[in-house]
């Protein structure tokens, strides 16, 4: 195996006497799609919000495509290919859908202190943005408000924002979280075409997506994970069953 | 998932150029027109500073309807850039080719330190800040003894231009005056559309959404701040010379206030509509003030009726007037 493009080690987290994260090791492989499930309350977004840096560590470090990011803040680290998608989704409501993937791209097009030029001119922004909407199913909406999309809609705008990011890796937190059935049928065929193409963490409760889609599984209870590996395996696995037990939802 | 591969759908259509160009064309053209229909000193002088004001205004503009940054203490940058000339001034450096960026410079330096700390905080606690460097400011304008202190700095003239006293004549003070507020806007125009404008809105947006794409929104921030500092600078500059005096009055918290009532009655985040608000308040001010001496007890009521009925300010209504 090539070397990990995000390792873990030994994360702890405690608000209190309440440990968040627990000791949380983990790798994700070049190329893989690393679910990672658990309870309700079991630290997952927790675990997304450290990677990316918005909670800072008690101990424990995060190495990212070859080095330790764990001091760097939030748009340090999103700069070098960290890119996620939020549980809620977050656009800018006030911009139309092209611009909101204009201004992801802008980040990674050089010094943003231009002050002459105008932005909405740029036609290599435009270009980008607008190849990104095809890809997600958007193009038709570009001229709207962001505000004004659908929930699903907007979960698309998000992943067409991390696409212009130049990520190394995605970091998609409950994509499908709030989604109708055909959404979601839709979402996970947009992710199916990335998968192989980028590396990514998935945090999901809808279980028929993530056994459909990951390359390996990590469970997490209380801060801690408890099993890691394929999905026939973690499927298996007894512990999991203990934490899952009474969620019909499980397998 | 693409929709159709073979025609590109269309891009987004911006709104067509008169539109967008109507309200600036028209009230340039009102203030051009100003020096031949009404050639009274008093009229001018007063036109001429409420588009002093109106500077000021666009200036608090950027970093309040942009930046939804509640700055308390912009009266502070009107202030350091008229004494910046008054003092100069006092030690006979009275050309403007100096005075003006020295002034500039003062401006864009106090923004430079005070925003840097102040933009560490947000919300009530950042209008607390600035209105307590508004307040440094405006004390140690009146504890400067040597340049008059409570009572104020007189100029003798107003600033030369390379040795010439051009500005001495009220009408080409005026059009100097309203070609830098011309300037002023299209260069703000200009920055609020380019990839800087667009960071700053996209901060005030969705902060959270703009670091994780990558950016830090306080450098953003804190040039916008720069920016707006250096401009009030400029019109505290000219407000000097068309007094040919200045005081500590300048950089009240209240005249702060004042330039958020503007921006905000004008119609924030427009640069337009903060133009339109501070002569409006200017002129209206001046009148009422003339009608009686209790003319506050009017225009109070008019600010809460306009902030009631107009959202979106004065802006907001006239393009509702206009059929969108």
């Amino acid at each position: 195996m090539t070397a990990p493009i995000l390792s873990l080690s030994n994360l702890h987290k405690a608000y209190g006497a309440l440990k968040v994260t627990d000791g949380v090791s983990l790798d994700v492989g070049a190329g893989e799609l690393h679910a990672i499930i658990g309870p309700n309350g079991a630290g997952k977004t927790t675990l997304i919000s450290e990677i990316t840096g918005e909670v800072a560590l008690d101990a424990g470090t995060v190495t990212f495509d070859g080095a330790d990011v764990t001091a760097l803040p939030v748009h340090a680290r999103a700069l070098k290919g960290l890119t996620r998608s939020f549980q809620i989704t977050q656009v800018l409501p006030g911009f139309t859908v092209l611009e909101n993937v204009a201004t992801a791209a802008q980040a990674h097009d050089g010094s943003s202190f231009r002050f002459f030029r105008s932005a909405g001119a740029d036609k290599r922004l435009t270009d980008i943005a607008m190849a990104a909407l095809g890809e997600v199913g958007l193009a038709a909406r570009a001229a709207l408000p962001a505000a004004s999309l659908s929930h699903g809609e907007k979960r698309q705008l998000e992943i067409a924002m991390a696409l212009v990011s130049q990520p190394k890796l995605l970091l998609l937190d409950e994509p499908m979280a709030g989604m109708g059935r055909e959404e979601t049928e839709r979402l996970v065929a947009v992710l199916m075409a990335l998968k192989g193409r980028y590396p990514m963490v998935l945090v999901e409760h809808d279980m028929h997506a993530v056994f459909r889609l990951a390359d390996r599984i990590s469970v997490l209870v209380y801060g801690q994970v408890i099993a890691s590996g394929s999905p026939e395996a973690v499927r298996a696995d007894p512990a999991v069953r203990e934490a899952y037990l009474g969620e019909e939802e499980f397998g | 998932m693409a929709e159709n591969p073979v025609t590109p759908p269309a891009l987004p259509a911006s709104p067509p150029l008169w539109r967008r160009l109507w309200l600036p064309v028209l009230v340039f053209a009102l203030l051009a027109l100003v020096p031949f229909v009404w050639g009274e000193r008093f009229i001018l002088g007063l036109v001429t500073r409420a588009m002093i004001m109106a500077i000021a205004a666009l200036s608090l503009d950027l970093i309040l309807g942009y930046g939804a940054l509640v700055s308390f203490g912009h009266a502070a940058f009107l202030g350091l850039g008229a004494y910046a000339v008054a003092i100069l001034f006092s030690h006979d450096i009275v050309d403007a080719a100096i005075a003006f960026p020295v002034a500039i410079l003062i401006g864009a330096g106090f923004a430079f330190v005070t925003g840097a700390i102040s933009l560490k905080t947000r919300g009530v606690y950042f209008i607390m800040i600035t209105l307590a460097f508004g307040q440094m400011a405006f004390f140690t304008a009146t504890s400067l003894s040597a340049y008059g202190g409570d009572d104020g700095l007189r100029m003798f003239h107003r600033s030369e231009v390379f040795g010439t006293r051009i500005l001495a004549n009220d009408t080409t003070f005026y059009f100097v005056v309203l070609g830098t507020l011309a300037g002023c806007f299209v260069l703000l125009k200009t920055i609020v559309g380019s990839r800087f404008g667009r960071v700053l809105r996209g901060a005030k947006e969705n902060e959270r959404r703009m670091r994780a794409l990558g950016f830090d929104p306080f450098r953003y921030r804190l040039a916008a701040y720069v920016i707006a500092g250096s401009i009030c600078a400029l019109a505290g500059a000219l407000f000097a010379n068309l007094g040919m005096f200045v005081a500590p009055a300048y950089m009240t918290w209240q005249r702060s206030g004042e330039f958020i009532a503007m921006v905000v009655l004008g119609g924030m985040g427009t640069l337009i509509g903060p133009i339109i608000g501070a002569i409006g308040v200017t002129l209206i001010e001046e009148w009422l003030a003339a009608v009686t001496q209790h003319w506050k007890v009017i225009f109070g009521p008019m600010v809460v009726l306009v902030a009631i009925f107009a959202r979106g300010g004065i802006v907001k209504l006239l393009e509702r007037g206009t059929g969108r």
